[in-house]
Order: C-alpha cells, then structure tokens, then sequence
C-alpha cells in the first residue's frame, strides 16, 4: 500500500453501477473515483437521479436487485469489491454506519427503536442485551432525544420525522464506525428540523473523528459542511474540489447552474429562480460527449461529440469536467444565507 | 382495545343472522319430521303428538325465539335421532375436528413459512419456479385424492400408520397423534399452497421497503433479515387466509373425517342432515358461525400483535 492509504479512509477506483432492466443497462453510475480522508467529510451533489444513492450503495456492497457493481473500492486497506458477502457483513453497520433519506421508511414499523439500536451491537460487538440496550439509551441521548430512556421502548410511529431520523443516527453510530454515509438524511424533513440534523451529524462527527460522505441535491446543504464537494451528473463525476474552492470559483457549467438554482435569501425580491431547463439524459441509452451538452446553454459541437475529461486547470486538486468552462477569475457570490429550497416553495 | 369490542357485537348480530337464515331454509325443506321421528307403522294421532311435542305447529319466529332463547342458556335441544343433547354431541365431536385442525394448520404453517420466505428472497430464480410449480401441483389435488394417496403409501404399503381410526386421547399421546397424521397431512398439503402464495407476496414487497435496506447496511446477517425484520410485516394476509381456512375446517373436514373415520363435526353435521335431525344440523351452524366469528376475532388480535401501529388508531 501507498503512502496515500494512510491518510485516505477510502479510495474508489473506477466505480460503475450497471443495472439491467426493460429498456436496456442503466449505467447509474459510470466511471467513477473519489477519495477520502479519515475524518473529512466528502459531499456528493446532484439532481434527483444523478446516481449518488446507487454509488453509496456500490460501495456498501449493496447495489439493486441483479445489478452489476464494478471497480475497486480500498476501505481501510481491503477492497470491499472484492471480499466475499461475509466479511463485508462485518464492515457494514461496523465500520460504515447509513442514515437513509426517509427517516419513515427506514426504520421497522413493527421493532421497538432501542431493540434497532441495539441490534448491530449485539451483532458485531458481542455484548450482552443488558449492556447493548443500555448503550441504546446512552445514544439516543448523543443524538439529542429528550428522556431516552422513556424512548428506547417506543415503536418508530410514536416519534416525530425529526426524532426518527435521530434514532436512525443513534443506529449508525452504535458501533462508532470510522465511516458515516449520509444519503440525503435531511431532504424528508421539515425546514427548520433539517439544520438540527445536519449540525447533529457534524457536531458528532468532529467528537468521534468518523468521516462522512454528505448526499444532497442542494449544494446550500453543502456549504460549510463538507471539506470536499463532488458534485455528480448522470452517473458520473463533473467537478470536484475543496468546498471552499468550488465556492470560490465554479468552473463546470453544470455546477454553475445548480448552484444558481438555490433560493437565496439576498437575491432582490421578485427575481426569478433560475431552473435548469430540461432532465437528465436516459442512462441506459448510449451516451456521447458531455452529458450535460442537451442542457447548456455554452454546449458547441465538440460537446455533443467528446466526452471532457476530469482534469485540473491550474489548481491540482480542482478538477472538472468541461470543454468551456466558465472563466476561473469571475467568483460566485461567497455562499451567503442560504436556505434550503424548500422554504420557498 | 376498543375496537375490538365494536368487532364483538358486529359478530354477534352476523351469528344470529346465520342461524335464523338456517332456520328458515330447513323449515322450507318438503319433509315431514314429524312422520320420520314417530318411526313406521306409526298412526296420524301418534305423528300428530309427536308434532305436538316437538313444538313444529308453532309459527317460524316462535319456533325460533325458543332456540335461540335456549342456546344463549346454552340448551340446544335433544336430537330426534337418538334423543341425545345436541350440547353433548357436539362436545364429544368437536375435540377431534379441533385436534385435526390444528396439527393441519400447524403442518401447512411448517410448509408455507419457510417456502414463502425463501421463494420471496430467491423470487424469480429457479427454486422459486420449482417450488411454485409443487405448489400448484398440490392446489389443483383435493384433499381426499391426498388423503388416499397417503393411505396407500404410509398405512398400506410402509405400514408405519394406521389407515383410519380414531384413538382418544385417554388411549395414550402417540396412538392418539398416529390417527391424525394423516388426516391432518391430506388438509395440510392442500392448506400450504394458498399461504405460501400469499406470504411470498407480501413478503417480495416488504423486502424492497427502506428499512430492509437499512438491516442490511447495518450488517445483519440474511437470515436474521429474512426472519427477524421482514417476516412479521409480511404476515397479515397470511393470518387472514390462516383464519379463514381454520373456520372452514370445523365443518369442511367432512370427507376426510368420513375416510379416515374421524368422529368429528363434519361427520355429525352430515350424519345430521341425513337422517333430517335439525336440531342437530342447527347446533352445528351455529358452532361452524361461531367458529368464523371467533376465528375473525382472533385474525384482528393477531393484527395487534403483529403491527403496534393497529392498536393505536387502526391501519
Ligand atoms: N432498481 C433500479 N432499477 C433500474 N434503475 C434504477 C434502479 N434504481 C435506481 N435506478 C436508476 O439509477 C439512477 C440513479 O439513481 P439514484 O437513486 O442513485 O439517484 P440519486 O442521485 O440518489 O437521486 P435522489 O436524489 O432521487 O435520491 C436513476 O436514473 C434511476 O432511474
Ligand atoms: S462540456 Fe460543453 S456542454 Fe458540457 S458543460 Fe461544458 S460547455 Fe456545457
Ligand atoms: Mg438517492
């Protein structure tokens, strides 16, 4: 192993997500690579159906019924691609704890929420059921639930959407794992609810120096979060920078028009919402060029023809994909107040 | 538990209805009782007295306020047959068509569980086709096809069971039990088939639910997955069809208990309707009524236990 495994907690190498169905493979994920450090958080970015779900799940292990997941995945110092349903068992819920995106739907209506606490600790960590429900109460009071030890006999539909997406944390974290994914933990809950969340997951992050890969659809969400954003297109990867860098100087068109599709709270009163115009192109088609070509508004022929590579211009560790990109002098407005789309819809 | 209770007195009104419906199609029925019960070569004064007696030259509704008045008491009248209680009759048969139901729900449970999960886990591969293909082997055969076939090969050729006969309990737990292992196996190979299908079902959805999902990234083995997070969830329409299938049994087992020769409900109410002792035809409906009643009761007990969001405010 290369000095880099020392530092990165995972590296993923050429990542693809073939799923077979009706009208052809889906490639929801094609081609990609990314890297994280122990104790950073990564953010992926992208509209609904860019594949960010589908890449966490190829890295559990986890891809959709017959899909195919393919390339190398390094955690720690295995490739997770390559060992058998067993040991990745051990990993998962071990080593790599989830948060899903439907705090609803991701709990099990019918088992108390202590005993789904407590449930990968007694499987991986061997301690006995007194001890692993007493760790229950002890979590769900990290996560901030009032009276945990009230709450560790309640079945999920006796909680708010808030407090259950707590409890789903609490089952992440139960066997502090070095590694939390976070898919979307915040897009199904209320506006004022979801900054809790979020500052819950980072305030608890930095106390267990876990890592995290941060999902959103919303690079608001983003901003002061993570230390790397990848924002993702079509399955792939189309720029990827230090957050603060990316902020700073948005170089891929895409990312560009994300970002002037977050509501803001500084923008004069009455300006219209810049949308992206269009939707994302069938994965399971054969796809040439930029992927984003069909909706940009700077796309020229050689965009419908050659893919763009993911390359840095200038700064090293800012790559993006795009044959005209926009000019790296002129900055974005430093994200300022920002708000979650939802408030202003 | 409210809701329960609305429940009970739902059913209860069903029971009366059952039983006065009952009452008013044997009254249609072009037979005289009377002339049956006073035996041959009786007079026109004897069959006139013994239509006295039992009470037939009173209107319908009367003749009905009286039964239904003596069975709340729990009185359901003497047989004309053989001048038993009909209360005694039924509980001489009931423990054996109650002991043959439920070795037979229990052998198609044993059956259907374990072939619903695993055909819901592997669906569509070829273990799932296979086992759907037995499957609707076994529902397109009646149980009484089954029963023969049964007998033939394990009371006839391997000699391991006796063919028929009924040992009561008294007569010892494993004589008893070889009597109905049969029986009980014909009902159950027929039994498993719609439970399974209905556990497989349920359970292919609940397996695509996010909370299956998340016991898998929590590392959870497949078993304890299977089991221990999908199974439960997936289990109402098979407590329904369960139930249903163990009301029907308490007096659809007829021909099994005639070829086994069970001495059960079935073969009382059969017995009953032939020699036209409807006092002890109408004894039966109103148990085989109370077993369905009883049986829905139970299946929303069981709603309960399996979901705690039902008893809080109803699914
Ligand atoms: N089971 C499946 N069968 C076929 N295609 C699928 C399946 N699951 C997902 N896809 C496709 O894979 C692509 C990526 O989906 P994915 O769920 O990763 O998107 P996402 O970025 O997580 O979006 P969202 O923000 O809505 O969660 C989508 O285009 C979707 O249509
Ligand atoms: S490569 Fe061309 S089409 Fe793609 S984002 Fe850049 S300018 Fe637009
Ligand atoms: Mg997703």
């Amino acid at each position: 192993m290369t000095a880099a495994f020392d530092r990165h907690l995972l590296v993923a190498e050429d990542i693809s997500v073939h799923i077979p169905s009706g009208g052809g493979t889906v490639r929801a994920v094609d081609r990609v690579s990314l890297s994280l450090e122990r104790g950073k958080t990564l953010a992926l970015v992208g509209e609904s159906g860019s594949g960010k779900s589908m890449l966490c799940r190829a890295i559990l292990g986890i891809p959709p019924g017959r899909a195919a997941t393919r390339g190398r995945i390094i955690f720690g110092e295995r490739d997770l691609a390559q060992l058998p349903e067993k040991e990745l068992n051990a990993i998962r819920g071990r080593e790599i704890g989830v948060v899903l995106q439907n705090p609803m739907s991701s709990l099990n209506p019918v088992l108390k929420v202590g005993w789904q606490i407590a449930e990968p600790m007694l499987r991986h960590l061997g301690i006995s059921l007194l001890k692993a429900r007493e760790r229950a109460v002890e979590l769900l009071g990290a996560v901030g639930i009032p009276r945990p030890a009230e709450r560790v006999d309640c079945y999920p539909h006796q909680l708010s959407g808030g407090m259950r997406q707590r409890v789903a944390i609490a089952i992440a974290l139960a066997c502090d794992p070095q590694l939390l994914i976070a898919d979307e933990p915040t897009t199904a809950l209320d506006v004022t609810v979801q900054a809790e969340i979020l500052n819950l997951l980072g305030r608890l992050q930095m106390e267990r120096r876990m890592a995290m890969i941060l999902v959103s659809h919303d690079l608001g969400v983003v901003a002061g979060r993570a230390h790397e954003t990848a924002v993702m297109y079509a399955g792939r990867i189309v720029e990827q920078a230090p957050t603060v860098i990316l902020f700073d100087q948005m170089r891929m068109r895409y990312t560009r028009a994300l970002f002037d599709s977050i509501p803001r709270l500084d923008a004069p009163s009455g300006q219209p919402l810049a949308s992206i115009g269009g939707q994302l192109p069938d994965l399971a088609a054969e796809l040439q060029g930029c992927r984003f070509a069909p909706r940009c508004r700077r796309a020229e022929d050689r965009c419908f023809a050659e893919e763009p590579p993911l390359v840095a211009d200038g700064l090293e560790d800012h790559r993006f994909a795009c044959w005209f990109p926009c000019e790296p002098g002129i900055s974005v407005t430093p994200p300022g107040p920002l708000l979650p789309k939802r408030i202003m819809s | 538990m409210r809701f329960l209770w609305g429940k009970l007195v739902h059913l209860s009104l069903v029971v009366v209805a059952v039983t006065a419906l009952t009452f008013l199609m044997l009254d249609h029925v072009p037979a005289d009782i009377a002339s049956e019960v006073a035996g041959q070569g009786a007079t026109s004064e004897d069959i006139a007295a013994v239509r006295e007696r039992l009470g037939l030259n009173d209107p319908l509704p009367v003749r009905y306020g009286r039964w239904i008045a003596a069975a709340v008491r729990g009185d359901l009248g003497n047989s004309f047959a053989s001048g038993q209680p009909v209360v005694e009759a039924i509980r001489s048969h009931l423990p054996v068509t109650v002991e043959l139901i439920v070795l037979a729900q229990l052998f198609a449970l044993l059956l259907a569980i374990p072939a619903g999960v695993v055909t819901a886990w592997r669906a569509g591969s070829p273990l799932d086709r296979t086992l759907g293909t037995v499957a609707f082997g076994f529902a397109s055969l009646p149980a009484f096809a089954l029963a023969i076939g049964l007998i033939l090969v394990f009371a006839l050729r391997l000699k391991w069971l006796p063919a028929t006969g009924y040992t009561p309990l008294t007569g010892g737990i494993a004589a008893n039990l070889k009597g109905f292992l049969l029986p009980a196996l014909s009902i159950a190979l027929v039994e498993w088939v719609p439970l399974m299908r209905v556990l497989r079902g349920d359970m292919i959805s609940t397996l695509k639910e996010d909370f299956i999902l998340l016991a898998r990234c929590k590392g959870l083995p497949t078993r304890q997955i299977l089991i221990g997070h999908a199974l439960r969830p997936s289990c109402f329409t098979l407590v329904t069809v369960f139930g249903m299938q163990a009301a029907s049994l308490i007096g659809g087992a007829v021909l099994i208990e005639l070829i086994f020769s069970l001495p059960g409900i079935g073969r009382l109410l059969v017995t009953g309707i032939f020699a036209q002792d409807y006092p002890v035809v109408q004894g039966c409906v109103l148990l085989i009524a109370m077993a369905y009643v009883g049986m829905n009761f139970l299946v929303d007990v069981c709603y309960g236990l399996l979901d705690p969001r039902v008893l809080k405010g109803g699914r």
